[in-house]
């Protein structure tokens, strides 16, 4: 135990005092997220990710979002087990086929109001894997969307910006 | 011991069980050997290939006009066959694998599914990768299949899926997916338990089938890496390596020395974030929250240094048909080996940390066994296999360029549970660090990119060992050197029906962990 103490000690908070890129921005668009949720939504906003058809990429995108460098939770925003308590939807992928019915499904269990936000260039539009005989395509073919987020993947930065979005706020740069 | 000096004692059996080789060839799918024989003799082949113990390590199928062409791939020593043969597309009947190699069970039903091959003493006749997307008499891989297929405005969900049932009294199901409770990939878990132990696990996975096979088909060799690269997001190098050495073998490219060390590299880095990723997510499955920030803190800062030296945090799409489109110099090598003696001292501290917490082991040690017989009949490759004493790496076993020249040590254990896979990791970690200061120490000079010009009519495969294990990747371009077939064999082939193997006995909380500690790709399976 005394060496977990240590460890983590000896380690700090990484998320105040992070040396590379970006960070001022984090704070800047974390804070205004966190400005939103509070007017908004009482102080938390509840995401459920669903990925639809990606390729994984994305998902490891957005796990770092919890990551001790972006912890997100800092701001309100949280994922949730069930979309049944969720705010938001983030969907990744393109829509494949086989995950038409359970997207859809997944929407309909998300109590209004709430905000459907694509997430990955896949998602935006189809991206590598466009319309087929097995992929829908673009997340929008099937359920609406309010926010997109390009990149492949989107950086936690780009993800927290288009959360933003959603809410919104004025940094909206990936809303286009 | 030289390359293949096990085959003629293959050969030799064949004759004695009256299987006809029409043909052989050493050069024409190199590194791998080529045997044609006929579809009559499929099954035999592998049930002879089966009791002088090779590995089954992959199947596929190509549609050309009125022949369909089957390729088994197997392994034995380090070496690998591929067994060719063809059948009419108006009867595409042979015999099957899987009476030999549990491993060619879902292989073989993808191919029933997508191309109509039908396996006559196939064990298990339902169906694997096909949902509700398309019709039973249709096939996506067929060359008269439109890639755009006839789909429905609506595709119906999946809700009939014969899963076999367990029966007696107290057994119940749980159903799992395919929308799960973490922010992971799609599919879906049926379980039979009484009590909390399982007795049964079945997997349904084929939701995020992606049409990869067919949507690679007419692209020039640019447009093939970009989709090769989103097989599977977390091994975007590793893929994206397989396919390049599949186009580069069809057409005769050699690529330069210091655009192969400049992969490896990317290749380990891939490695070591995944398995730092890895690492902490199995420990935070048994509540142990300390190793997942530690460790997720560490793969953070790996990803920021890739971002900055080589331009994607993920290094996606960074390898060419040829070469390769980054390089590094003085200053960026100085800067990754100052980060790897830091990782190396982090990781140290870390992994001496988790090896001396009671807690850890009782949850562990001991849980998800996969035995050593099991791992070797599913062909398991990666740290499935190397934690349940399968030494094979295709590193060490097969070295292809730049392990030729800088050898990877590939560590083993025998205990095949939770704890061994994670530390198999963990040495993979170490073993990895060492070998990048290595590579680093002696990168050879020269330039990134060979002039790689398309061949018609060729064909290539691509043996290549991503941070889950073996890829085996299959290529073969069409007269005007457009692609005419793509099959990327993920690990996660092989690694997927060991899971519900591993979980037997077990109980149902701790299915997460052996989850996680197998950490197959759907993506990489569904295609």
């Amino acid at each position: 135990m005394l060496r977990i103490l240590y460890k983590v000690l000896r380690t700090g908070v990484v998320t105040e005092s992070p040396p590379a890129i970006g960070e001022a921005e984090l704070e800047k668009v974390g804070i205004e997220v966190k400005r939103h949720i509070d007017a908004r939504f009482g102080g938390s906003l509840a995401i459920r990710e669903v990925d639809a058809g990606s390729c994984n990429g994305c998902e490891l995108e957005i796990h770092a979002l919890n990551n001790p460098w972006y912890d997100v939770e800092r701001f309100g925003v949280h994922f949730v087990a069930s979309p049944r308590h969720a705010d938001v939807l983030l969907v990744t992928g393109p829509v494949s086929r086989h995950m038409q019915a359970a997207l859809q499904r997944t929407l309909a269990a998300t109590p209004e109001p709430r905000y459907v936000i694509a997430a990955g260039s896949c998602a935006c539009d189809g991206g590598e894997f466009g319309v087929s005989y097995a992929s829908c395509g673009a997340v929008e073919n099937v359920i609406p969307v309010d926010v997109k987020i390009p990149g492949c993947p989107p950086t936690p930065l780009d993800l927290l910006r288009g959360i933003l979005a959603a809410l919104g706020g004025k940094d909206s740069a990936a809303d286009e | 011991m030289s390359r293949f000096d096990w085959l003629s004692e293959y050969l030799a059996r064949m004759q004695d069980e009256m299987i006809l080789v029409r043909r052989g060839s050493a050069r024409e799918l190199a590194p791998a050997h080529l045997l044609e024989i006929d579809a009559e003799d499929w099954g035999r082949a592998a049930q002879l290939a089966a009791s002088l113990d090779y590995r089954w390590a992959g199947t596929w199928g190509d549609h050309r006009g009125e022949q369909i062409v089957l390729f088994a791939c197997l392994e034995n020593e380090g070496d690998y066959l591929v067994l060719r043969t063809v059948v009419d597309t108006a009867t595409p009947v042979l015999p099957s694998h899987s009476p030999w190699y549990p491993a060619a069970d879902r292989p073989e039903r993808h191919l029933q599914d997508l191309l109509g091959v039908l396996f006559s003493d196939h064990l298990d006749d339902r169906r694997w990768t096909r949902h509700q997307a398309w019709s039973e008499a249709s096939y996506p891989l067929r060359q008269d299949y439109p890639l755009a297929g006839q789909p429905q405005d609506e595709t119906p969900p999946d809700g009939d899926y014969p899963f076999t049932r367990v029966l007696g009294s107290g057994v119940y199901e749980i159903p799992v997916g395919p929308v799960h409770a973490g922010i992971i990939e799609p599919g879906h878990f049926r379980f039979s338990a009484v009590g909390e132990e399982v007795l049964r696990l079945e997997q349904h996975l084929g939701y995020v089938h992606k049409g990869i096979e067919k949507l690679a088909q007419g692209r020039d060799p640019a447009g093939l890496l970009r989709l090769a690269a989103r097989v599977s997001g977390d091994s975007t190098v590793a893929h994206s390596w397989a396919a390049c050495q599949a186009l580069e073998r069809a057409c005769g490219c050699r690529v330069p020395e210091r655009a192969q060390a400049l992969r490896g590299l990317l290749c380990e880095r891939e490695r070591v974030a995944n398995h730092l990723g890895d690492i902490g997510a199995i420990c935070n499955d048994v509540g142990f929250a300390f190793a997942i920030y530690q460790c997720s803190r560490l793969r953070e800062l790996w990803q920021r240094r890739s971002a900055e030296l080589f331009g994607h945090r993920f290094m996606m799409d960074l390898l060419v048909p040829g070469g390769i489109g980054v390089d590094l110099d003085q200053g960026a090598i100085d800067t990754l080996r100052h980060d790897h003696a830091r990782l190396r001292r982090e990781s140290a501290d870390l992994f001496a940390l988790l090896d001396d917490q009671p807690s850890l082991e009782d949850r562990l040690l001991n849980t998800g066994r996969l035995t050593a017989e099991t791992a070797r009949r599913f062909g398991c490759s990666g740290y499935v296999g190397k934690a349940s004493g399968q030494a094979f790496d295709v590193r060490s076993a097969n070295p292809y360029a730049p392990y030729d020249r800088t050898p990877m040590e590939t560590p083993v254990l025998e205990e095949g549970d939770v704890m061994a896979r994670l530390q198999i990791r963990a040495r993979e970690i170490d073993a990895s660090l060492e070998w990048m200061d290595r590579l680093l120490q002696s990168l050879p000079e020269g330039p990134l990119q060979a002039d790689f010009r398309c061949a018609a009519a060729a064909e290539g495969i691509g043996f290549v060992e991503g941070w889950r294990g073996e890829i085996i990747t299959y290529v073969r371009l069409d007269e005007d050197g457009r692609v005419a077939r793509f099959f990327p064999r993920d690990p996660s082939w092989h690694s997927w029906p060991a899971l519900e193997r591993i979980v037997l006995g077990n109980i149902v909380p701790d299915f997460p962990v052996c989850n996680k500690s197998v950490n197959g790709s759907y993506s990489g399976h569904d295609l």
